[in-house]
């Protein structure tokens, strides 16, 4: 599509997209949100930036293929179910080596461990998977209105 | 390693093959990391299938959320020879695509669709989890989607359109389903639902549950009136694929039927023994008549893939031990046959050039071996004796003659010999009669990677025949587990959760034999 005024608006938009999936994936810890809702505000972005600009240059933009994405998602996931059962727990089990509760000072350090792992894992899947059959399905309408002309 | 891992490994490690065959694509490396992805994963069935035999049924917690809160795996004999099993095939299905998927459908993600299939089959096999069953059947649908479209021919988009949309419809029963259950029970863990339900079987939202999920897992298994999604869309993506298809997806529907309507809901029940019954017997019928009247060799076989889904059912519908060891039995044997004899429809048509009954010929001459090679899948999918199949049909059989269903034992005989005739009918198209207008001596020969995996599956369809015996027992002790639903509460929740419901029976026991 040809829209100065989309493809202003993208510009303004694009960063504010990623920066609340980014902040909607951390705020998921503890309350409503996640990796599944950040990964999909995430291909909102990608996706007004593909239609604003052009399917070629939203991949070049990504950089990665989108399904390799997709991919080392499900890895950080499957790794972060396995840290759990590694460091003697179940799998899938919340492990966090930077936290800690002392007695009578509350808790100490980054709550940063394998639920966060776990989490951008799903991130990255959903990211990777929608923008491959976002970017698959604008190509075939593409080509079919290229054929049919 | 934990007892525990014993049930993660299954599938974990089909997702982290999907994953590295997808990263891995269009490398040529990528086929030979598939391979061994599903060596492991038959290892690791393996070791948890002796684990279970050795030690009884096992369960674990994810998260070490307790039960009934979290996502419970459970394995006992009946899903740990169903992983073994998958296994099995996974590694034949690898091997066979070698040759028979092109390198088109690799690059888009053969491999790492297949993986994550086997996922979905592995953990509806093993979870403990009603919801959770639900997760599992939709990775497989999205996966099986994906198998069905890769090729990118019309008529493959046209069956994977008709597959989806009778497939989302089961899906959203079973959903339905799902919903009126926890409305009803409060939970959604398959032991405490036992619990929670055992003296409330007869409640509108218990049976409206239980239709539900008997009309989507039904859908699933290919059951009459709703396996209209099957024959249309096997016989349309790779070989490897079909086989796939047909050796696992129908049978996770049986597997959740047979888990289900034994812990959750009653299956021996005034109301749901009719339908699965009445269910399974015309299943059986529409399934072979269908067959009939088809005229290509994935077609044919399609429909039996229905007609044999009635057995199974017929074993669950009659609800007495050994109607459900014939149908763990039918269960298991089925499962390698069928995947063997897509297999050989693979490398008939890559001889003989079509799969159209009038389209070929000739390969009696071409290759005995490949004669052989069919004889003995397509004798036992019809029940010859000593074959597999002849076994699992008899015990069906004769289960229903105890149960003093003669119809039934009449309809199931009747249905094997209209197998017979279906095999006899690819028998002398495919293999006895000369082909239109091919030598064949001038026939392709077939790969070896296509011909080992159809001898290897067809080695163990003679040796269960034959050594009938240890499979016998191994299905014995699986449906003795199903059968007491309290030895799988007990598992999961632990002793105190059933020392209730044990007193309250054994109280029942002796009851009984005061008032004798």
């Amino acid at each position: 599509m040809n829209s100065t005024i989309l493809k202003t608006a993208t510009r303004l938009l694009l960063p504010i997209f990623l920066i609340a999936s980014i902040l909607i994936l951390w705020r998921g810890h503890n309350q409503p949100g996640g990796g599944f809702i950040g990964g999909l505000m995430a291909v909102i972005g990608v996706a007004l930036y593909a239609i604003a600009a052009s399917i070629d240059e939203a991949r070049r933009r990504l950089r990665v293929d989108p399904l390799v994405l997709a991919g080392v998602g499900l890895a950080c996931s499957v790794l972060g179910g396995l840290w759990g059962s590694a460091a003697g727990g179940a799998f899938l089990q919340g492990v966090w080596p930077f936290y800690e509760y002392v007695s009578g000072e509350g808790t100490k350090g980054w709550p940063i461990g394998s639920v966060l792992l776990f989490d951008t894992g799903v991130y990255l899947t959903v990211l990777g998977a929608v923008c491959a059959i976002i970017f698959a399905l604008e190509e075939a309408v593409f080509a079919e209105r290229e054929g049919s002309r | 390693m934990s007892p525990e891992m014993l049930l993660v490994w299954p599938i974990a490690l089909p997702m982290i093959t999907a994953v590295l065959t997808l990263v891995l694509r269009r490398s040529p490396v990528g086929d030979t990391v598939s391979l061994v992805g599903a060596v492991a994963l038959l290892a690791a069935g393996i070791t948890l299938l002796m684990h279970v035999l050795e030690f009884g049924p096992i369960s674990a917690q994810m998260g070490s959320w307790a039960a009934p809160f979290g996502i419970t795996l459970f394995a006992d004999i009946l899903s740990a020879a169903m992983v073994v099993i998958a296994g099995i095939v996974a590694v034949a299905v690898v091997v066979y695509s070698r040759q028979d998927v092109s390198e088109g459908e690799r690059a888009v993600g053969f491999h790492a669709l297949s993986h994550a299939l086997l996922v979905g089959v592995c953990g509806a096999f093993l979870t403990g989890d009603i919801f959770n069953l639900y997760v599992w059947f939709e990775v497989m649908l999205i996966a099986s989607f994906g198998l069905l479209v890769i090729g990118g021919r019309r008529d493959q988009m046209d069956a994977a359109v008709k597959y989806v949309g009778l497939n989302l419809i089961a899906t959203l029963a079973f959903l339905a389903g799902v919903g009126i259950l926890y409305g009803a029970a409060g939970t959604l863990n398959m032991a405490d639902l036992h619990l929670t339900l055992a003296d409330r079987q007869n409640e509108t939202a218990v049976l409206a549950a239980a239709a539900m999920l008997l009309f989507a897992f039904g859908a699933k298994a290919a059951m009459f009136p709703v396996f209209a999604w099957l024959p249309a869309s096997y016989h349309t993506p790779a070989f490897a694929t079909s086989a796939l298809f047909a050796a696992l997806l129908t049978k996770v529907g049986v597997y959740a039927l047979l888990r289900v309507f034994t812990v959750v809901f009653d299956g021996s029940g005034a109301f749901l023994q009719p339908i699965l019954l009445v269910g399974a017997v015309l299943t059986m019928v529409v399934g072979v008549l269908g067959a009939a009247a088809q005229n290509d060799v994935r077609r044919i076989l399609s429909f039996h893939i229905i007609s044999q889904i009635g057995y199974m059912v017929l074993g669950l519908a009659l609800f007495t031990p050994l109607a459900i060891i014939g149908a763990i039995f039918y269960l298991f044997h089925h499962i390698i046959v069928k995947a063997n004899l897509f297999f050989v429809a693979g490398v008939i048509r890559w001889k003989a050039g079509s799969e159209e009954l009038d389209k070929i010929g000739g390969l009696l001459k071409a290759s005995p071996l490949l004669a052989i090679l069919f004889l003995i899948p397509a004798l036992s999918l019809a029940g010859v004796p000593p074959l597999s199949g002849f076994w699992a049909k008899f015990i069906i059989v004769q289960a229903s003659l105890e149960a003093r269903d003669w119809w039934v034992a009449v309809a199931a005989l009747a249905v094997g010999l209209i197998t017979l005739f279906s095999m006899t009918k690819i028998w002398l198209a495919a293999f006895w009669k000369e082909h239109p207008d091919a030598e064949p001596a001038a026939m392709p020969v077939a790969p070896r990677s296509m011909i080992w995996p159809i001898a290897t599956l067809a080695v163990m369809t003679v040796i269960i025949g034959i050594a009938a015996g240890p499979l016998y027992t191994t299905a014995e002790e699986a449906a003795v587990t199903l059968l007491d639903p309290l030895a799988y509460v007990e598992v999961v929740l632990g002793p105190e959760a059933v020392a209730e419901a044990r007193a309250s029976e054994a109280a029942e026991l002796q009851l009984a034999e005061v008032a004798q």
